[in-house]
């Protein structure tokens, strides 16, 4: 299966609101293994969004498994119809986006979530998480409600203000 | 687009200096390119990468008067160089303590010796004219370890200088 094309800004369709799946079927199951080979061939993204390939339905993958610095993660996720229903904290992180090339800034996000969303299977599942796998979540729905990081992005002097201290 | 030159303008901070500057590259048909903008003790900085048709002459000669209205000094240099040349940090370094000489070269020359190279520094002076406290971040790319990093800048801990060092990872999705 060939990788689907990427689509980058200034293309006005990031911008569109996707719509909740409604049919668990194999074709669904057949666009997500074509989303997730999608992720695994542009530069290590641990996390895609079916918009981002044209497809205007509320799917994503997320995967932290694969962090220089390992990570608290769940493994490979299909998250459909993803509904964050709790947060904790923030903290500035860095982003990028495949639909960005050549830009990276930073972002403030949630360190704690929990979230509610369906696998390719139909099957309803509960996560608690935290730090990196989060921020990837909250990266993702937010492009199924048609914002980029581009949108979020804070004063790299916002750091000052905000910064952890590591112990 | 065949030159870059970077344009450096600073001088008393006043509103309208971006505007009125950015307002005469345009209408000299030039092009701006990647630009950091900031006020630091009360003056405002500007560097910014601007390419068009004027050579650096005819490029000074066009913005000069509306540096002297703004009060702004002026310089342009030819560069190498261009866009799309972003590195991205792996480390991110903080600083703080108290505001003593030297700090900057203690810990920049630590860095530098473990072969760390400097993106992009903010240093700051924050508390009060008589307990300011120093503040530097610094973000960069280490070809070693973050333990071995750690390690280098211990000697500067025993001698009070606060130093953090975490892993910058980019979320890339
Ligand atoms: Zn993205």
């Amino acid at each position: 299966m060939e990788p689907l094309p990427i689509l980058t800004i200034p293309d006005e369709r990031l911008k569109q609101v996707s719509e909740p799946v409604e049919r668990f079927d194999d074709e669904l199951r057949r666009f997500v293994e074509q989303l997730e080979i999608t992720r695994r061939h542009g530069p290590a993204a641990v996390g895609i969004a079916a918009p981002q390939v044209g497809r205007f339905q509320r799917i994503c993958i997320v995967d932290c498994s694969i962090t220089r610095k390992p990570v608290p993660n769940h493994g490979h996720l299909v998250l459909i119809n993803p509904e964050i229903t709790h947060w904790e904290g923030y903290e500035v992180g860095r982003e990028g986006c495949l639909s960005v090339p050549d830009y990276t800034g930073n972002v403030i996000r949630a360190t704690q979530i929990r979230l509610r969303a369906f696998d390719e299977q139909g099957e309803e599942h509960e996560y608690e998480m935290e730090g990196f796998e989060a921020r990837a979540v909250q990266h993702e729905i937010d492009h199924l409600d048609g914002i980029l990081f581009i949108d979020r992005v804070v004063s790299r002097r916002t750091d000052l203000f905000r910064r952890k201290v590591y112990k | 687009m065949n030159h870059w030159y970077m344009l450096t303008l600073t001088g008393a901070d006043r509103p309208g200096i971006v505007a009125k500057v950015t307002q005469a590259l345009y209408e000299h048909g030039m092009n701006l390119g990647e630009a950091s903008m900031l006020r630091l003790g009360g003056n405002f900085t500007i560097m910014m990468m601007v390419s068009g048709e004027l050579e650096a002459e005819a490029l000074e000669e066009a913005l000069q008067p509306v540096a002297r209205s703004l009060g702004l000094s002026l310089h342009v240099d030819e560069m190498e160089g261009g866009l799309h040349r972003h590195l991205v940090p792996n480390i991110m370094v903080r600083v703080s303590g108290a505001d003593r000489a030297g700090i900057v070269a203690r810990v920049t020359g630590v860095l530098a010796d473990a072969g760390f190279n400097i993106l992009d520094l903010e240093s700051d002076v924050a508390g009060s004219p008589d307990k300011p406290v120093y503040l530097m971040q610094i973000a960069g790319i280490a070809s070693v370890p973050l333990e071995t990093l750690e390690a280098a800048l211990a000697p500067l801990r025993k001698e009070g200088i606060e130093v953090n060092l975490s892993p910058v990872e980019t979320l890339v999705g």
